[in-house]
């Protein structure tokens, strides 16, 4: 049967063919075929996982930034409620030495009035002294003239006395 | 199938029908998926294909149209020649077949399937060139035109032919598997055609099938490594019954190859043989009536020969890959 019967020359044709085919095919088409797809996909596969990365570090960067700003918050914060502190100290502060000072003045003032009253009161005996003995100096010369007008006098001069 | 088949059975089977006057589907039908030395187009028009015989005295080159009609008697340089079913023939002086000098005869014709097997030899350098060059031109870029309808079918045969077959080790083999299945695939396809550039019979020709199986045979025996071996001369069986396996396995390796061989050959025979057997009905029946019957049975064959086209190709590429993968497998967890 022919049907099932090689040829010869179509063998030989066949392998001539298509290990020149393969050859060709190889060098020209299949080699940088598959080499374009393999490079392309390894692009692909290494744009991925870099926009993995980045990703990663875009979210460890977020919390990082979360965390710094909760710190800045928290220091803001803390340096606030010193710097209340610190306010209230001045302020009790200097309450404390106004009221020491306020205090130190009101006692000079009183030491001061004290020292001023004692030296007028002085004044004012010296002045009652001065004026006792002008009294008496008199009484003693009306006394001297007239005795009757002399106590008038005197009894005058103490009226006056009184009234001045 | 359909357009020429009955034109060119037509031209074919005059001679005989006048002759005997009775159609011969048989004939007819095996004539038709033989090789020939020239390409018919419509009717009587073919184109002669150049004639190489290598003869004992020397090469003989003459153009196939000297040997038309068929029958005819061309004298060459060395012998006399006739067609005989198709066949070239060395006769004598009388026209009566020399049986001595066709022993010496051997012929290689660049005959209808070299021919096609060349000219889609070319289409496929053209194409995969072209898209070769489209990778090149559109680095890292998405794939354009010709370029993306061919990325999957090669991605294809890469990822779910090669590498689950094959393994790690399969790059190596990409250039081969490739080129047998789109040369497979090509032929196929040119196969289903009808008239020119087509109507030829490569891969339903066993001698195409067997040039590629016995390709397959030698890579997968060249690159077999030891387990390889090892399970075909020494398996893990009793002492004595490894000379049965010895031939067992022996065969094993010729007819895993075999098996490829028979079946793309019989596969593409089968559909060429029964498409023409169908339109071969009108000439049986006699009657240009039968012919919508015949007509509506080869189209629906021939739908289904266009998926035994994809089919095919598809399974002597993934068997060529399991069996290089069988050859090439390390076994690391050796059970002894």
């Amino acid at each position: 049967m022919d049907l099932i019967k090689p040829e010869v020359g179509l063998i030989f044709w066949t392998s001539l063919s298509f290990l020149i085919l393969l050859f060709i095919l190889g060098k020209y088409a299949w080699k940088p075929i598959l080499a374009a797809v393999n490079e392309r996909e390894q692009s692909i596969e290494t744009a991925l996982s870099r926009a993995e990365a980045v990703k990663e570090e875009m979210s460890r960067l977020t919390s990082e930034n979360e965390a710094l700003l909760k710190q800045a918050r928290a220091e803001r914060d803390a340096i606030l409620s010193e710097a209340t502190k610190v306010k209230n100290q001045i302020i009790s502060e200097a309450k404390d030495a106004a009221q020491k000072e306020g205090t130190r003045q009101i006692e000079l003032a009183r030491v001061e009035i004290n020292n001023q009253k004692a030296i007028a009161m002085a004044d004012v005996k010296n002045q009652v002294a001065t004026l006792s003995i002008d009294i008496a100096e008199k009484i003693l010369r009306k006394q001297f003239e007239d005795q009757k007008k002399q106590d008038d006098l005197v009894k005058e001069l103490l009226k006056e006395v009184k009234l001045s | 199938m359909i357009g020429a088949i009955p034109t060119k059975a037509l031209a074919q089977e005059k001679t005989p029908e006048v002759k005997e006057g009775k159609f011969d589907p048989g004939k007819a039908t095996m004539e038709h998926i033989a090789d020939k030395h020239e390409w018919h187009l419509l009717g009587e028009k073919f184109i002669p294909l150049p004639v190489i015989l290598y003869t004992d005295k020397g090469f003989e080159i003459f153009s196939s149209a000297n040997l038309q009609p068929q029958g005819k008697v061309y004298k060459g340089k060395y012998y006399n020649y006739v067609l005989v079913n198709n066949k070239i023939k060395a006769v004598d002086e009388t026209g009566n077949i020399d049986e001595a000098a066709n022993k010496k005869v051997w012929d290689f014709s660049i005959t209808q399937n070299v021919a096609g097997m060349w000219l889609s030899g070319l289409v496929l350098m053209f194409v995969f060139i072209s898209v070769s060059s489209g990778y090149k031109k559109r680095t890292g870029k998405a794939p354009k035109g010709l370029q993306s309808f061919m990325e999957p079918v090669i991605l294809f045969i890469r990822d779910d032919i090669a590498r689950p077959n094959i393994g790690v080790k399969y790059e190596r083999f990409m250039p081969l598997l490739l080129t047998i299945f789109f040369f497979i695939l090509i032929n196929n396809l040119f196969g289903m055609i009808p008239f020119f550039p087509g109507g030829y019979n490569l891969t339903g020709n066993i001698a195409v099938t067997l040039t590629l199986a016995v390709v397959i045979f030698i890579v997968v025996n060249v690159n077999g490594n030891k387990y390889y071996w090892k399970h075909i001369f020494l398996p893990d069986v009793p002492f004595w019954i490894l000379p049965i396996m010895w031939i067992v396995e022996i065969i094993g390796i010729f007819s895993k190859p075999g098996a490829l061989m028979i079946r793309l050959f019989a596969n593409m025979a089968a559909g060429h043989i029964v498409v023409l057997s169908l339109i071969s009905l009108i000439f049986i029946f006699n009657s240009l009536w039968i012919s919508p019957v015949s007509v509506a049975f080869a189209v629906f064959i021939d739908i289904i020969e266009v998926l035994v086209v994809f089919l095919q190709a598809y399974v002597f590429t993934m068997l060529s890959s399991l069996f290089i993968g069988m050859a090439i497998e390390e076994h690391h967890h050796e059970v002894i």
